[in-house]
């Protein structure tokens, strides 16, 4: 009888250091979402600041940056798939999950810096004037949290397969999520404001 | 085998929320992509549908992936997303009015009309 207590009590216990954590994770993230509202200040005063050189309308590709945003958006909710698998402790597919969110970020990643590096051969880097500093500015910080991101989900992954579904790992990966869903929310705005708005010249 | 795992915030999370979560973000977007290509309407137009768009696909995914919204009192997240939202408005729309502002004082054609009126005003 005492054991049942013991292990409720436990169980209490540690769902209150998780939503602590939680709440403390979020925390963070809000104050990761003033960090992006400044950066994209900046963007709006300097977004017109071209020097003479290309603006938006003509250095983005708008169909490559279409399925980019898709792909981002696909990754999201494969990393909600893993967070389900992880409700129900299906070890597998929190792994089949997670490998294939990890493919779909690093696709991302791997678009985006093929976009700058061929923007920087042409000479467009972020010296050619203010509209191009404040722009690979804010997407080159976006895309350094997808990496850290990425980084963060293959050691978590890692440790999910050699220790199994654990408080601890199940804490790290509900953690994990949010972050991920939280950068393709970022995303959709980078998509928006920087990318269809420059299209149009606004 | 049964690994211990915590109960973790009640939050009962539902394949059908992601589901719909995610195919609407993709209508979302795939709208504003063919809006932004179709050039039918005035920039005006496009401009605020666009910003109205990505509004609604900032609170799908809020509430369907991030779960905003399910917390029962006290609502820490909701308070410090409040918050948040308070200091991103500010930091943003004031920067933008600064430097407007600065821009507008500090052009070259209007220094010398501007530093005349000073003078003329006895400073």
């Amino acid at each position: 009888m005492s054991e049942v207590t013991t292990t409720l009590d436990l169980r209490r216990v540690e769902a209150e250091a998780t939503s602590k954590t939680t709440l403390g994770f979020w925390t963070y993230l809000m104050t990761d979402c003033v960090l992006f509202a400044a950066l994209f200040a900046v963007y709006a005063v300097q977004h017109g600041n071209t020097f003479g050189g290309p603006d938006g309308y003509e250095l983005f590709k708008l169909p490559y940056v279409l399925v980019e945003t898709l792909v981002l958006l696909i990754s999201s909710f494969t990393c909600g798939l893993a967070l389900l698998a992880l409700q129900k402790r299906d070890k597998t597919m929190v792994l089949t999950w997670l490998a294939v969110t990890f493919v779909l970020g690093a696709v991302f990643l791997g678009m985006e810096l093929s976009e700058f590096h061929a923007m920087a051969a042409e000479g467009n880097s972020w010296r050619r004037s203010g509209f191009l500093s404040s722009y690979f500015t804010l997407v080159g910080t976006h895309g350094l949290h997808i990496t850290i991101g990425l980084i963060w989900m293959a050691v978590a992954g890692t440790l999910a397969w050699k220790k199994g579904l654990t408080a601890s790992i199940h804490k790290r990966l509900t953690l994990l999520g949010m972050f991920w869903h939280f950068l393709d929310v970022v995303w959709i705005f980078i998509f928006t404001v920087v990318y269809l708005f420059g299209s149009l010249h606004l | 085998m049964n690994p211990v795992v915590s109960e973790h915030d009640a939050q009962k999370l539902s394949y059908g929320k992601y589901a719909f979560g995610f195919v609407a973000s993709v209508l979302l977007t795939i709208a504003a992509y063919l809006l932004a290509t179709q050039n039918t309407h005035s920039k005006t137009v496009i401009g605020l549908t666009l910003a109205g768009l990505a509004l609604v696909q900032f609170v799908v995914q809020l509430v369907f992936f991030l779960h905003v919204g399910e917390e029962r009192k006290p609502r820490w997240r909701q308070l410090t997303m409040v918050l948040m939202v308070f200091f991103a408005v500010v930091v943003v729309l004031g920067s933008i009015w600064i430097m407007y502002n600065l821009n507008y004082r500090m052009s070259p054609s209007q220094m010398n009309q501007y530093m005349q009126e000073q003078i003329n005003s006895g400073l």
